[in-house]
This record gives structure tokens, C-alpha cells and sequence, in this order.
């Protein structure tokens, strides 16, 4: 299946990348090449087949409800690249959404 | 060269397997402080700078030779100083080090120092292993090559205008290139396997949720999985049993404690060690496509097998022309997930255009952060797991992955192992396959399917093409089966001596 | 706004609501969700992280079996089907307080489906079915200041366990709802799963809202009412919504799907983004955990310690101890409280049922407002003797209010201060006759006045002679007296 430059666009919003045109040139091209190899798969019948989400079959294990020790906050922030105070500080954006 | 003077004894610790340098050093015969500086040494000296190989991104002197002492301290206070004491490792740059700087090959994770050490990292310095320092990759694991790296490629030792395969490209120089006897990487479609095949180093992908995953930056979760490099297949061993085992911290880690490797070492190593062993040859695998030099070395080498006592036959793997697609869509979808996390808001780098919004400050720092191909697989997994898309890509892709691990679980009802080329190639041109994505994808052709798979896969050294680049066997074996495959691994280095030829390096020769 | 106020909604037909919540409720568990990182509420800023919690390159989840079995109680309780294998999904947005850039949360195999809840509305009992009960992470907590061009994160909420009850469109008025509301907050904290405090954030509702012409089968079109963030609106907010709808369709109109918000201050509701940014979720399963499996095992482990339920009880109360159906709810409002009450009902003195309803109600919730029941120096047994008393006539009732007062401040059983101090009421009815003889002599104005047909004048003769006596005499043997001295 082809992939159009707008889907390409409409991923990249998605995926919160800020394509260039050039980029969207080229990864229209590329997508669309690797999308033709996958789409070879669609030729493959598969009813009633048990979709793998884990190669090795495993319930999952549960965890003991008993509280460790929190990172403290000065180590929590070390790697913010902006702070303010306790906080990790960003951009203002619409509020609520 | 300079390390060579470092040592006491007149043997260089540069050219001693780790299993011999543990033993060195727990019966002092060397410190763990000589055996540190002088693969500190070695790296300064064949590593850096324009010339060098550049599998290390960065090195720790302080870090190791603060733990080296630490080891020669409990040597002396008669304390058991480990299994791995003063053995020099290397990491991918994939394995979270506490203040130690972590950034996958990223300009996104660039200055990222991490507040705590993963589940393997922290079984070696537990192993007396020292952390020489954090090795060059494919950003965040995804290449073929090395070559995606944003620090530029990993040369390879033995020809260094050659790439070194990938992602784990720098884990296997390193070892190739006699920098530390012992490297871990990840292998997420071949990663480790490949690599290792065209350095002409052993390293083994085991069994999915036999290796802990925490503190290890994901790339594709549920085919992730660490592995060592090492130059032979005793310290190989020793290393997997090091970081083997399960992990409360990984909900995907498997509970049965894994079976010690040193029965199938010695039986390997007997004459006639493969007796009662039956090797399958998938037809799949041996297909035109590959090199002929790397399809002569890697049949001569399943004589060798055979000759060893193994009963060979002939297998089908009638899915494994699906498993390309299958993981071009499970891996990018899984990495665009994974990958949500690089935002510029509690680490890493920000790009802030001046009086952006928050969609603004996310969308540049990404787009700034990531290279070409994590972009790109980031948009095929966005792509495929869109709703309305679920069900024909990523769904599909995982029903596709069950006929694939069926095939695997026919054939090993009468297989133990099954042999096959790791690469259809040897070591490539840097830049060679850079323009094209799908050649480049094509690399892994033979690797993908056992992560697919969930199952333990190992590469040996097994030939030199005629231009004297290495060529590797792959033997993968039954879920938890990683001890068949070293009985193979040891039965054939027994016999063969591909796997002790070491590259002389560049300056070396100068 | 009200239908009348306006022309249009004067013609126009009579609408009827269409409400379904969707309830996040934190549970009460001492570590997150899917880590280790305590939860404590209220802690300084950033300070209940682990690299799990931040997301951290690396870091894994591992479920909390804790917050597994919390949500099978509520499961067990609304009667759901429990899947054996459930499983985790990721659901993506990017959103400064979700470090993941996806929240771990049940998608298309929760945990509970086609549950029922039970409450009452003006005494009468109804039901809503659940669509689901799954459980998810919570996120943290953005605070955006005024003036400011930047927003700050707090993440120490991020991870806490959340279940979502997500309710079907049953609910057809914002009474409804609200009834319903209180229904579900009264099941978690009866379960012992969630404090449910709405003013902190441990419940959060919203509320897809819909009008439709009455008897009309086909649903219209929906809004979602987001921030309702206290008790006191749930209705409040609803109803503007309801009216709001009624209000755009009768004057012409059409509703528009989108996604609204609450503004208690103003009493209103605004529009959020309708499509600002595009939306898709991309769920798909969390390839980092394996499927949660529950035995049958479990379940009948969890279904056996199950309390008896409110709605049970409240039936239980009114059938079983003749409690009117408003003193039930009442009662049955805590646990706690119900627990209490019962004991008090068991007690050796046993008191009658209806008379501790009304001791508890008036007396007992009166002064533990604002300490926890079990706290309370009066214990069940010490108010069914108190009841006991006065019932056997030993103490009057105006005494008794004394005695829970002074009960109250000493712990002592009513009992041990009636005997200590005399306070055993006066029924001999020559000590009254003489007291009374006394205060009529005393008082020969006020009989005379009596006499000449003043009948009010009674009282002050009781009030009098029971003063007289020091409040012990009993109140309706003063009474015979008086009226027989006094009309002789
Ligand atoms: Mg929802
Ligand atoms: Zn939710």
C-alpha cells in the first residue's frame, strides 16, 4: 500500500516529530517502499491464529504491596533540563486538554 | 605497544581470556589495577581519535580503576572478590549506569546521567567485574551497521574501513579489538549475532526473559534481549551464567533458574562431544542469496559438527520468508511506543523554539534529538498501530510471529540446534548501504526469526573470506536450550582455531 | 437555566437525560501501580518517584497484586464477570504529567465487566449496569500558574493504582446520577479500597451527558463533562449540562460532540479543545507485562471475606429490625457506622433497634463529625445500656442526655454514673406527690391561675417539680400528679 506525503504528515504530527519537506519527501518514498515488502503479509491467511504478545508463555508475576524508598527529589530533577524549584518546569500549554 | 609493559607477569592482559585473568587476579598473580590500566591503555591507544576504531563512546578510568581497587582490596582481605574479579567489560551504551553518562548513540539522551544501575549492570560489579566504559551503537539499537550512531560509525578492527554490523557494533569490536575480554550488548533482531559474525567474535542472544531487561532502554520490548560478547566460548559462558537468572524488577523474566554451562562445556569439549546431539540445516537458510564464500565456510563448519559426533538433517522453516515483515512491523511499533518517553521534560536534551507552546517544545526536541532512522521507524510503528490499522498491521504481524515460532516448535520435537549462516555477508563497506533502508534491513534476514521466536541464539567464528573478513555460524536451540548450543559452541572450537585469530590493528601494524 | 425562562423551551417537548459516569477512583495501596514508590499524599513536590514512576530510560512495571485484589473486591461486589486472563494495554497521548508518553491501563481485556450497582434515589432502590471496572495508572499532576508562559509538574501522583468504573447510559437525571455517585463512593470506601474524597482527588467523575424527545429510543448526541471535582457540583453540573443541551436543541440547534469542563466558581461549563491536535490512542498490549491471570481460586477467596454489602443491609435493617427505610440508608451510609450500630443492637442490654436508630442519628453522628467512630470513647454496648435505662424507666430522658454528654467526656459506662451519683429516676409517687404538694403551697398565684382554667400553667408545675427534685423524677408520673392536686 502507498503511503501519501499528508499521511506522512499526519503520522509525524501524531509521533511529534516536525518533519521537514525534504524529510517528508523522503520518508514518503522510504515508508512506502518498506510498506510494499510488508504488505506481502496480507497474502498470508492467518484465521484463527493466536496472535504471539509474548514469545516466551507467562502468567503475569505480581508484586508484594510493600513500599520502597522513593528517589529522593534533588536526584528525581537532577535531569530536567528546565526546573523551577521542585518542579519540572514546560512550556505553558492549553489547560485541562 | 604500551599496554604490553603494564603487566608483571610477561604475559599481556590484553591477550588473556577473562576466565584467566580472574583467575590471575583472585591468585595475585596480577591486580586488578594492572589488568584495568592496561586495557585502559590499549583503548587510548587503538581507540580514540581519528584513526581509532571508535567503539567506545566513553570510557570511566576513575570508575574502574576505583573498582579495580576495590577488588584488590577484598583480594587482600582474602574475601571472594567474584567470579569476574578485575575482568575489564565493556557496555553497550544502552545499559543504564548509575552516574555513569547513558545516551544509546543519541543526541536526545546526550548528557543523560542516571540515577541507577540495571539488573545486569548490577550483577557484574556484584561478578568483581570492572565497567571500562559504555560502547558505541545504533541509536537507541536500530541498525544493522553501527552506522547510525550520532557519534559517528564503529570501525571494524579487521578492516576498518569496513562497518563492524549492528546495533551491538562497538560490544563486538571491543572484544575483537582485545579492548576488554568481555562485552554486553542487546539483541533485538540480531543485534549481538550479526555483529559478532562480522568481527569474528562469539556472542549469544539467549532465550527472551532468561537476561533481565530493567535498565536497559527499550527498543522493542518483547524481542529485546542482552547478551555477552566474549572471544571464546568459555567466557562467553561465564558471562551469560553472570547476568542469567530471574529478576522481580522484570515481569517478563523467567522464574526457572537457568542450568549451569559447565557440563555442556566439558561434554563439548571430549572428542566425539556431540554424540546424541542431532543438528537441523532449515532449507530456508541456505538459500542463493548468500555470499558463497559465507555459505562454503559456514557448510565446512557443519561437517566439523558432524564430525564431532552430531547427527545433521535437513529442516523446514516454511515461515521464515514472512519473518522480514513480521519484525518490520512489531519493532517499529513497539520503538514508537517505547520511544514516547524522549519529550525534553525530565531528562535528556530540550529544544525550545523561542515562544513556542508545549506541541512546539515536543515536536523540536524530537525532531532535533532523533536521527534518520529512529525517525523512520518511529513513523512505521506510529503508522501501523493507528486504529483501524491494528488489526491488519501489528495484529496480523503477531499472528504471523505464532506460524513462525510453530515452525521452531516442529522442528526442535527432533532438532537440538539448528545451523545456519548468522549474515548472509561479511562485514560491508561503511557506507555501502546507507541509501536504502530495505538492503540494509536484509542484513538481519537470518537473526530475526529466533527473536521472533523468544528463542536463544549464538554466533562462532567459523571462517575468513578470502579478503580475510570473518564469517559466523548461527546455532539457535529450544526455549532455555543456550546449553546445547555451547556444547556445539565448545565441541567446535575444539577443533577449529577461527575463533582464536585476533586483527591486527592499524597502528599496530604501523 | 430553568425551561420556563425562555419561549422556546416553553413549546418544547419534554426532554429526558441520558447519563453515564465514568469514575477513576484511586485505591489505598502503600506503593504505586506498577513500582515500588510510596504514595503518600501531600508529600513536598517530585519526592514519591522511582525511575519507574519518572520513566526513566530502562525501567520496568510490575504489577501490584494488591491493587489486583482491590479491584476484584469491587468486582466481586458489583456482581461483574471476571476475566481469567486480563490484560494491560498502553494507551498513548503526550502530556507533560505521563512520563511514558502512554498510561498502562486495561483496554479490550479488563479486569470486570457487566457489573451492577445498586442505590437509592427518594428511598426508592434502582440499579445501573458497569460496562467495566479496569485498572490503570494514575498521571501526575500539572499546575498551571496565572501569568505565568510556563507549567509546572508534579509526578508523585503518577503511578498511584486507579480503577475505572465505567458506567452505562442508565442514569436518566442528575439526582440520578448523583445517587449513583454517592452509591459507588459508599462501595469503595465500604470495601476498604479508596478513601473516595472527591476534594482530594482520590474520585473523579465525569459525565457523558445526553438529551433525547421523550420516549425516544435513539440516543442523541453526547457531551463529555470533565473537572467535576466535588460532591457538591456532581448535580449541579449535570443539570446545567441537561439544561444547556435542552436550551441549544429548542432553539434550533444541534449539540456538538466535544469534550466540556466544569467551572464550579462560575457555575458554567466551557468547551475544550474540540480537535486541536490529533487523537489516537495507538493502543496496543503492553509487551512488558504477561497476562494477568486470576484463579478461580481468588475470586473465591475474595468473594468469602466480602462484607455484607450496603444495599443488603439497608433491606436487612428495615426487614429484620423494623428500622424505617431513611434511618437504614442512614445507617448504612459507613461501614463503619452500620458496624456500630449492629453492635449496639447485639449488645446484652438489648435495646430496641428503632430507639438506638434514633439515639445514633441525632446524638451519636452529632459528635463524631470529625473523629473516626472507633475513636469514640462511647462504644455500641455503652449506648444500648444507656437506651436500656431509659427504657426501663430507671433514668428519665432528659437525664439520659446528660449521662451521653458526661459518657462522652469520661468513658464511663451510664451505669456506673447513674448508680455513683443517685441518678436513678424518682418513680414513688409519694416523694413526687410531697415535692409537688410543696411547689403548688409555694406558688398559690400560679394554682389559682391554673385552676381558673390557665391549662398552660401545667407545664410550669412540671418544669418546677422536676427541678425540685433534682431532674430525677419521672416526667409523665409529675405530670398525673400535678393535674390530680391541682384539679382537687
Ligand atoms: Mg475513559
Ligand atoms: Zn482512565
Amino acid at each position: 500500500m502507498a503511503i501519501t506525503r499528508d499521511e506522512v504528515k499526519e503520522i509525524a504530527e501524531l509521533a511529534r516529530l516536525s518533519l521537514s519537506d525534504e524529510e517528508v519527501t523522503r520518508f514518503t518514498g522510504q515508508l512506502g517502499s518498506i510498506l510494499e515488502h510488508i504488505d506481502a503479509l496480507s497474502a498470508l491467511d492467518t484465521t484463527g491464529i493466536e496472535p504471539t504478545t509474548h514469545a516466551v508463555p507467562m502468567d503475569c508475576p505480581l508484586r508484594e504491596d510493600v513500599a520502597g524508598a522513593a528517589l529522593p527529589a534533588e536526584r528525581a530533577l537532577a535531569a530536567a533540563p528546565v526546573r523551577s524549584g521542585d518542579f519540572f518546569e514546560v512550556p505553558k500549554f492549553v489547560s485541562g486538554s | 605497544m604500551s599496554a604490553a609493559s603494564t603487566g608483571t607477569g610477561t604475559t599481556d592482559p590484553t591477550t588473556m581470556s577473562a576466565l584467566a585473568l580472574a583467575r590471575a587476579v583472585r591468585q595475585r598473580e596480577l591486580s586488578a589495577r594492572e589488568v584495568t590500566t592496561a586495557h585502559l591503555a590499549r583503548i587510548a591507544a587503538f581507540d580514540k581519535g581519528e584513526r581509532g576504531l571508535n567503539a567506545f563512546l566513553r570510557t570511566d578510568e576513575a570508575g574502574a580503576l576505583a573498582a579495580a581497587d576495590a577488588v584488590d582490596a577484598k583480594v587482600a582481605r582474602g574475601e571472594d572478590p567474584g567470579v569476574l574479579a578485575g575482568v575489564p567489560v565493556g557496555l553497550k551504551d544502552l545499559f543504564v549506569t548509575e552516574n555513569l553518562e547513558t545516551t544509546c548513540a543519541s543526541k536526545i539522551l546526550q548528557g543523560w546521567i542516571p540515577p541507577y544501575d540495571g539488573t545486569a549492570v548490577a550483577r557484574l560489579r556484584a561478578a568483581g567485574a570492572i565497567i571500562v566504559g559504555k560502547l558505541n551503537m545504533d541509536e537507541f539499537a536500530m541498525g544493522s551497521s553501527n552506522e547510525n550512531s550520532a557519534f559517528g560509525p564503529c570501525r571494524n578492527p579487521w578492516d576498518p574501513t569496513r562497518v563492524t554490523g549492528g546495533s551491538s557494533g562497538g560490544s563486538a569490536a571491543a572484544v575483537a579489538a582485545g579492548f576488554c575480554p568481555i562485552t554486553l550488548g542487546t539483541d533485538t533482531g540480531g543485534s549481538i549475532r550479526q555483529p559478532a559474525a562480522l568481527t569474528g567474535v562469539l556472542g549469544i542472544k539467549p532465550t527472551y526473559g532468561r537476561v533481565s531487561r530493567y535498565g536497559v532502554v527499550a527498543f522493542a520490548s518483547s524481542l529485546d534481549q542482552v547478551g555477552p560478547f566474549a572471544g571464546c566460548v568459555e567466557d562467553l559462558a561465564l558471562a551469560l551464567e553472570v547476568i542469567s537468572g530471574h529478576d522481580p524488577l522484570d515481569a517478563t523474566s523467567i522464574v526457572e533458574a537457568p542450568s549451569a554451562l559447565g557440563p555442556a562445556l566439558a561434554a563439548g569439549g571430549r572428542p566425539q562431544g556431540l554424540a546424541g546431539l542431532t543438528v537441523g540445516l532449515p532449507r530456508e537458510y541456505f538459500i542463493p542469496g548468500t555470499d558463497a564464500e559465507v555459505d562454503a565456510a559456514v557448510r565446512a563448519a557443519i561437517r566439523e559438527l558432524e564430525s564431532a559426533g552430531a547427527r545433521v538433517i535437513d529442516v523446514s522453516l516454511p515461515h521464515t520468508p514472512h519473518a522480514l515483515a513480521t519484525y518490520y512491523l512489531i519493532a517499529p511499533a513497539e520503538c514508537s511506543s517505547n520511544l514516547a518517553r524522549f519529550d525534553g521534560v525530565r531528562y535528556g536534551r530540550r529544544v525550545q523554539p523561542p515562544g513556542g507552546d508545549l506541541a512546539a517544545m515536543y515536536q523540536a526536541t524530537r525532531e532535533a534529538g532523533f536521527g534518520d532512522e529512529v525517525k523512520r521507524r518511529i513513523m512505521l510503528g506510529t503508522y501501523a498501530l493507528r486504529s483501524g490499522y491494528y488489526d491488519a498491521y501489528y495484529r496480523k504481524a503477531q499472528q504471523v510471529r505464532t506460524l513462525i515460532a510453530d515452525d521452531f516448535r516442529k522442528v526442535f520435537a527432533s532438532c537440538d540446534a539448528v545451523a545456519t549462516p548468522t549474515s548472509p555477508t561479511a562485514a560491508f563497506k561503511i557506507g555501502e548501504k546507507t541509501a536504502d533502508p530495505v538492503q540494509m534491513y536484509l542484513a538481519d534476514v537470518f537473526t530475526l526469526s529466533c527473536n521472533l521466536a523468544g528463542l536463544p541464539g549464538m554466533s562462532i567464528p567459523c571462517g575468513f573470506t578470502r579478503a580475510g573478513l570473518p564469517i559466523g555460524l548461527q546455532l539457535m536451540g529450544r526455549p532455555l536450550g543456550e546449553a546445547a548450543l555451547f556444547q556445539l559452541a565448545a565441541a567446535y572450537a575444539a577443533r577449529t582455531d577461527h575463533a582464536r585469530r585476533r586483527p591486527t590493528l592499524a597502528l599496530e601494524a604501523a | 437555566m430553568s425551561a420556563t425562562t425562555t419561549s422556546a423551551a416553553t413549546a418544547a417537548p419534554d426532554f429526558e437525560a441520558v447519563i453515564g459516569l465514568e469514575v477513576h477512583c484511586q485505591l489505598r495501596t502503600a506503593s504505586k501501580m506498577f513500582s515500588a514508590a510510596p504514595t503518600h499524599f501531600g508529600a513536598a513536590p517530585n519526592s514519591q518517584t522511582d525511575p519507574v514512576v519518572l520513566g526513566l530510560p530502562g525501567a520496568l512495571p510490575v504489577v501490584n497484586r494488591q491493587a489486583i485484589e482491590f479491584a476484584l473486591r469491587i468486582g466481586v461486589a458489583t456482581r461483574s464477570k471476571i476475566r481469567a486472563r486480563s490484560r494491560f494495554a498502553r494507551k498513548h497521548y503526550f502530556y507533560p504529567d505521563l512520563p511514558k508518553g502512554y498510561q498502562i491501563s486495561q483496554y479490550d481485556e479488563p479486569l470486570c465487566e457487566h457489573g451492577l450497582v445498586q442505590f437509592v434515589l427518594d428511598g426508592q432502590p434502582r440499579e445501573a449496569r458497569l460496562t467495566r471496572i479496569h485498572l490503570e495508572e494514575d498521571a501526575g499532576k500539572n499546575t498551571h500558574l496565572p501569568g505565568r508562559a510556563t507549567s509546572l509538574v508534579d509526578l508523585n501522583r503518577a503511578g498511584v493504582p486507579l480503577i475505572e468504573i465505567v458506567g452505562e447510559p442508565d442514569l436518566r437525571s442528575a439526582a440520578e446520577a448523583g445517587a449513583y455517585l454517592r452509591a459507588l463512593r459508599q462501595l469503595v470506601r465500604w470495601l476498604e479500597i479508596s478513601d473516595g474524597n472527591m476534594e482530594e482527588g482520590s474520585l473523579r467523575a465525569d459525565a457523558n451527558v445526553s438529551i433525547r424527545p421523550r420516549g425516544q429510543s435513539a440516543l442523541g448526541t453526547k457531551t463529555e463533562l470533565k473537572n467535576i471535582n466535588s460532591f457538591k457540583f456532581v448535580e449541579k453540573a449535570i443539570e446545567h449540562e441537561i439544561a444547556r443541551q435542552i436550551d441549544v436543541v429548542t432553539s434550533g440547534g444541534r449539540v456538538v460532540q466535544e469534550t466540556r469542563s466544569w467551572d464550579a466558581e462560575r457555575g458554567t461549563s466551557f468547551s475544550m479543545r474540540s480537535k486541536e491536535q490529533a487523537h489516537d490512542y495507538r493502543y496496543f498490549p503492553d509487551p512488558d507485562l504477561p497476562p494477568v491471570v486470576v484463579s478461580p481460586d481468588w475470586i473465591a477467596r475474595v468473594t468469602s471475606a466480602l462484607p455484607e454489602l450496603p444495599a443488603q443491609r439497608r433491606t436487612r435493617f428495615v426487614e429484620a429490625l423494623g428500622l424505617p427505610a431513611h434511618d437504614a440508608e442512614v445507617l448504612t451510609g459507613e461501614r463503619a457506622l452500620a458496624d456500630w450500630y449492629e453492635a449496639a443492637v447485639a449488645a446484652p442490654s438489648k435495646a430496641d433497634p428503632r430507639k438506638l436508630s434514633s439515639w445514633v442519628q441525632s446524638e451519636l453522628l452529632r459528635v463524631v463529625k470529625d473523629t473516626p467512630l472507633a475513636e469514640c470513647p462511647i462504644k455500641p454496648d455503652m449506648l444500648a445500656e444507656l437506651v436500656a435505662l431509659i427504657d426501663a424507666g430507671t433514668i428519665s430522658g432528659k437525664i439520659a442526655k446528660d449521662l451521653f454528654a458526661r459518657m462522652l467526656q469520661s468513658g464511663e459506662r451510664p451505669k456506673v454514673i447513674v448508680d455513683r451519683e443517685g441518678l436513678t429516676q424518682v418513680s414513688d409517687t409519694s416523694a413526687i406527690e410531697a415535692a409537688a404538694r410543696a411547689i403548688i403551697e409555694a406558688k398559690p398565684k400560679e394554682a389559682a391561675a391554673y385552676k381558673a382554667g390557665k391549662q398552660q400553667m401545667l407545664g410550669f408545675f412540671v418544669g418546677q417539680t422536676i427541678k425540685a427534685m433534682g431532674g430525677k423524677a419521672n416526667p409523665q408520673l409529675v405530670n398525673d400528679i400535678l393535674k390530680k392536686l391541682l384539679e382537687s
